[in-house]
């Protein structure tokens, strides 16, 4: 099985602030790390090949330091890593970012089984991995809590529905974005640290994958950021005061935002 | 790309200070830009010797933006029932398309809707366009991505929203895709912009921490998600009129690569209380198992689930899986309301990492008030039942 | 402290402590209070490698040393000692085939326990043996081309659990301490059976039972070396794991303080929180010196052990009386400065405070271990 699996480096958005005053993201002692969601990603594609055999490629649309997740997968299980990486991806919405990686993955070659995090944890959007398997003519299916499943030819899995989840089949070529619930992932081996700090990562820029300009980063993005602020400060520590009716007034205030 | 003139740069630092993402830092006197700056033009603006500049052109890809009109609203059905959130896309669909005198339409797939159609019209829509197909009845991705770009492109709506379900979230993407388009996902407030009609759309970001307006300036239509619970339908009004179109799918667009085996439906024992934005708990201050009742309630109309202390747990009020604490599970939710919980060392230990902590207790006393953002001392069993009252009357309104 | 480790040092004790914090920890009350044997634990550690460590590389291991077994054991320790001793004293099972064994004696069961797939026990101690080994009654007597081996052994650490157990036994009594000899029993021979698990004080992760041989036979070729080197080899290999015991307390003193500073730093008491307090904030200092010159001196010892094997013995005591004492030490301060919480289950430290007075009794007393240095320093002197 030739699995591809799409990762990203995220800062831990828990800890990810914007000062009220400066407006400025806080981003002081904030661990850069490899989006909690496609640790699953990997860890199910790494669990096929040692079901099924074959090779796990990772790929990663970044900046240079995401070469550090990359290694980090390879010390997970697995066998091949991918950085595009290019000045001209910068600013790149969900849009750019399909066509950046349609366009990598038609540069690595054939595969299987594309999988992703259902969704990044700084951009919350769940775009991409629909994106990409559109942009490539395959089918998907989203939020995958369990591969039932594989075969020779195709897969049959569990995917998450409001109401419960359908169990779903799919040939070959697909791809699946999964959620945390699908499985626990592994703590690296020694000797996959080992051959991760040896590993040799292909590099592929903007010309390596025959990007149109126009297609790609801010100017190839359709959605474009036009203002960033913080949400509705905390209160200070309070006991409310006034009537009951009043207090729960405030109250109720105070609640709307999380409705 | 920005560019930095070196030669008006005299390296003051104003752009660095503003800077939301750390990108620029000043380096022997001049501004330098680094690796993690996303093009957001907020250093530009606070030049104040203009030595910034962003040459970026807007994505042009519609020759022609002025021919797309109207706001669509993609209605989810499934299992005999609409989902809520269509109607309440419709509340705001309702009012963008005021602002820019344009027809609200929705678009509802499925089989056997009967009168829903109706009902979407009662609830503020100018035409619906129904695809009743018995080959629409089980959600596939790219059945519904097929029919719903091919609408799409037929009638040439400016906006469409969507809900952020689990359906929505999937297949808008894909037609988004096919159709060039930007998307926005999750918004949290929709309006338009006064200048050029653009839709702005606001969303949070970084789990929540952040909140950006964003904009799809030259593509059509401009397309977003919405959560449910976060915009407010419109009354029901029997009276308005609106027009039924009848879609047939083709053949085509009913064939699928993807095949339903079985759907399941969810039994509700399957707790994770980890997972939860809001959760409401309670503790001993309840008295009674019955007291659950009233947090499930106000839990209900709250779109939160339900917590508890270990004392209550050990009671037998409430099964384990819903227990916060040093023995329990560790929570760190966007909201926590402690109803009659003392806050003692080992239950703070397992929610002080909520973002916001609301605390009702009888005691003044309570050591729960120390965390707390909020807290209001009284009787619960007086205070929950009129929180919930009210609640529900701001919805409404 | 920096302790300048190499980079495939700081891989392992990443791995381990990974282990610990997200598996370890997690679960390490629930496996005290059922008294269950951490297998889930040991399989993820064995697919991370990790039982391959002190295993030699032409038997699939890592070859790593004395030093880089402490590494793993101490954050391991941290999390919980009853799993670090399941993991610690599966080494204690097979470095007397390292040690003494011929090449297809080891050919034939490293491999299996580089990979993790074998689990290993060392069964030394006797109802009437423990610290004088030399009072074993477990006899092995050779018929044709079998060892018939008679006698009982108790509390062997990963009884039950393991597949091959090295058993010491007399095979010529007449020749007093040089009439011992070591085998290799496998789980499955006939005549070998493990009673029911100990209940035990702490470590009660780890499973504890007797090993039962009624006429066990067993093949020739399981005799470890040459009969009557059985107490030379178990001197070696006691030498050569005691770190890892030093390392375990090390841990278990780290996991402790972690605890008790998290705790102090929020507990409020006459209007602060009670790290304010001069009384508090000594205690911890001393808990905090204890455990970095304990730490300092396992690694040193473990070095020097790498270096210097013909010279083992009293580094081996010193780091493993020191950093067990300090683990007893610093895990019952632990529980003072938590006061009444250190005391309820609730909390980590009372279980740390059980687990720890193993460690200055098993793998020879902290008694015994000052005979050794003590004796030592008279060779020396001499």
């Amino acid at each position: 099985m030739k699995i591809i699996v799409c990762v990203k480096q995220v800062p831990d958005a828990k800890d990810v602030r914007l000062d009220p005053v400066t407006n400025t993201l806080a981003r002081e002692g904030v661990e850069s790390i490899m989006n909690p969601f496609d640790q699953h990603a990997l860890e199910e594609a790494v669990r096929l090949k040692d079901k099924h055999g074959g090779e796990v490629t990772v790929v990663t649309m970044g900046p240079p330091q995401a070469e550090d997740m990359l290694r980090l997968a390879i010390s997970c299980g697995a066998d091949q890593a991918v950085l595009v990486s290019d000045r001209s991806f910068a600013g790149a919405d969900t849009w750019a970012t399909a066509y950046t990686l349609e366009h990598a993955l038609k540069k690595i070659g054939d595969f299987d089984l594309i999988l992703c995090g259902k969704q990044a944890i700084d951009g919350d959007t769940a775009q991409v991995g629909p994106g990409l398997a559109t942009r490539l003519g395959i089918p998907y299916l989203t939020c995958v809590q369990k591969v039932r499943e594989a075969s020779e030819t195709g897969l049959v899995v569990e995917r998450m529905m409001d109401d419960g989840y359908d169990v779903v089949a799919v040939d070959y070529p697909a791809l699946l974005t999964v959620v945390k619930d699908i499985n626990e992932p592994r703590v690296p081996s020694l000797k996959g640290k080992m051959k991760a700090k040896k590993a040799e990562i292909i590099k592929l820029s903007a010309e390596d994958i025959n990007a149109d300009p126009t297609c790609i980063g801010l100017p190839g993005s359709p959605t474009k950021v036009v203002n960033v602020f913080p949400p509705e400060a905390r209160g200070d520590r309070s006991v409310l005061s006034g009537t009951l009716d009043e207090q729960l007034d405030q109250l109720v205030e105070k609640l709307i935002p999380y409705l | 790309m920005l560019e930095i003139d070196k030669e008006l740069c005299i390296g003051c630092g104003i752009c660095e200070d503003n800077c939301p993402f750390g990108a620029i830092s000043i380096e022997e006197g001049l501004a330098v830009v680094g690796e993690t700056c996303t093009l957001c033009g907020a250093c530009v603006e606070s030049c104040e010797v203009e030595a910034l500049t962003l040459d970026v052109e807007s994505k042009q890809v519609q020759d022609d933006l002025s021919s797309w009109v109207g706001v669509l609203v993609f209605c989810e059905f499934r299992r005999g029932e609409l989902a809520p959130v269509s109607l309440e896309l419709l509340g705001i669909g309702r009012k963008l398309a005021d602002t820019r005198g344009v027809q609200l339409s929705a678009l509802l797939l499925g089989h056997e809707t009967s009168d829903t159609a109706q009902l979407l019209i009662g609830h503020g829509a100018d035409v619906v366009y129904l695809a009743d197909h018995a080959g629409l009845r089980e959600f596939k991705d790219d059945c519904y991505s097929k029919v719903t770009s091919a609408l799409i492109l037929d009638y040439k709506p400016e906006i469409v929203l969507a809900g952020a379900t689990a359906i929505g979230r999937s297949f808008i993407a894909g037609v988004a895709t096919t159709l060039d388009a930007g998307l926005t996902a999750d918004c949290t407030k929709l309006e338009v912009r006064e200048e050029d009609g653009a839709l702005l759309q606001t969303r949070p970001a970084f789990g929540g921490n952040i909140m950006a307006t964003i904009v799809s300036e030259g593509t059509r239509p401009q397309m977003a998600t919405v959560r449910p619970n976060v915009m407010k339908s419109l009354d029901f009004d029997g009276s308005r009129k609106g027009k039924i179109v009848e879609i047939t799918p083709t053949e085509q667009q009913l064939q699928s690569r993807i095949q339903v085996v079985e759907s399941v439906v969810a039994e509700a024992g399957r707790v994770n209380i980890q997972e939860a934005d809001i959760l409401i708990s309670g503790g001993r201050g309840l008295e009674s198992e019955k007291g659950f009742e009233l947090i499930s309630e106000l839990a209900g109309v709250m779109g939160a689930k339900v917590s508890a202390s270990r004392a209550v747990v050990d009671a037998g009020w409430i099964p384990y899986p819903h227990q916060v604490g040093q023995t329990g599970k560790t929570v760190a939710p966007k909201l926590y309301m402690a109803c009659g919980i003392s806050g003692a060392v080992q239950h703070v230990a397992g929610m002080q990492s909520a973002e916001t902590i609301v605390a009702i207790n009888r005691d003044e006393h309570a050591s729960i008030f120390n965390v707390a953002d909020i807290g209001i001392v009284g009787d619960l069993f007086e205070i929950i039942p009129k929180l919930i009252r009210k609640i529900e009357e701001r919805r409404k309104s | 402290m920096d302790y300048f480790l190499t980079e495939e040092q700081q891989m392992i004790v990443d791995i381990a402590s990974q282990i610990t914090d997200e598996r370890i920890i997690p679960i390490r009350a629930e496996l005290d209070e059922k008294h269950e044997f951490p297998r889930q634990i040991l399989n993820e550690m064995a697919q991370a490698d990790l039982f391959g460590v002190p295993i030699p590389e032409e038997y699939g291991g890592f070859g790593g040393g004395c030093l880089d077994i402490a590494l793993t054991v101490e954050q391991l320790g941290r999390g919980c000692i009853g799993v670090g001793t399941a993991y610690a004293a599966n080494f204690l099972g097979v470095y007397p085939i390292i040690i003494s064994g011929s090449e297809e004696m080891k050919q034939k069961y490293l491999p299996d326990v580089a990979t993790g797939k074998k689990f290993g026990a060392f069964g030394l101690t006797e109802a009437n043996a423990g610290s004088d080994a030399s009072g074993i009654q477990t006899t092995a007597v050779l018929d044709g081309d079998e060892w018939v081996l008679n006698g009982t052994k108790q509390w062997i650490t990963n009884g039950g659990e393991a597949q091959i157990y090295t058993v010491v036994a007399i095979t010529d009594r007449s020749r007093g301490p040089r009439g011992a000899s070591l085998f290799v029993v496998e789980e499955g021979d006939p005549g070998f059976s493990c009673g029911p698990k100990e209940k035990k004080m702490g470590i009660r992760a780890s499973s504890t039972t007797e090993l039962i041989f009624k006429d066990c036979r067993i093949p020739k070729d399981r005799l470890i070396g040459r009969a009557g080197t059985g107490f030379i080899t178990v001197m070696k290999t006691l030498d050569l794991s005691r770190p890892g015991i030093a390392a375990l307390g090390v841990g278990l003193a780290q996991g402790a303080l972690d605890e008790a500073v998290k705790y102090a730093k929020q507990r409020q008491q006459f209007g602060k929180p009670i790290i304010a307090f001069q009384a508090v904030q000594h205690m911890l200092a001393d808990m905090a010196i204890g455990i970095e010159s304990a730490r300092s001196l396992v690694y040193s010892a473990a070095k020097h052990i790498q270096a210097h094997p013909k010279d083992m013995s009293k580094a081996s005591a010193m780091c493993k009386t020191y950093a067990t004492d300090v683990a007893m030490k610093v895990s019952t301060d632990a529980v003072q400065v938590m006061g009444g919480y250190g005391y309820m289950c609730e909390y980590p430290a009372e279980k740390m405070m059980r687990d720890a007075k193993i460690l200055q009794i098993y793998e020879g007393t902290n008694q015994i271990q000052r005979n050794v240095i003590g004796q030592e320093l008279n060779k020396e002197y001499s």
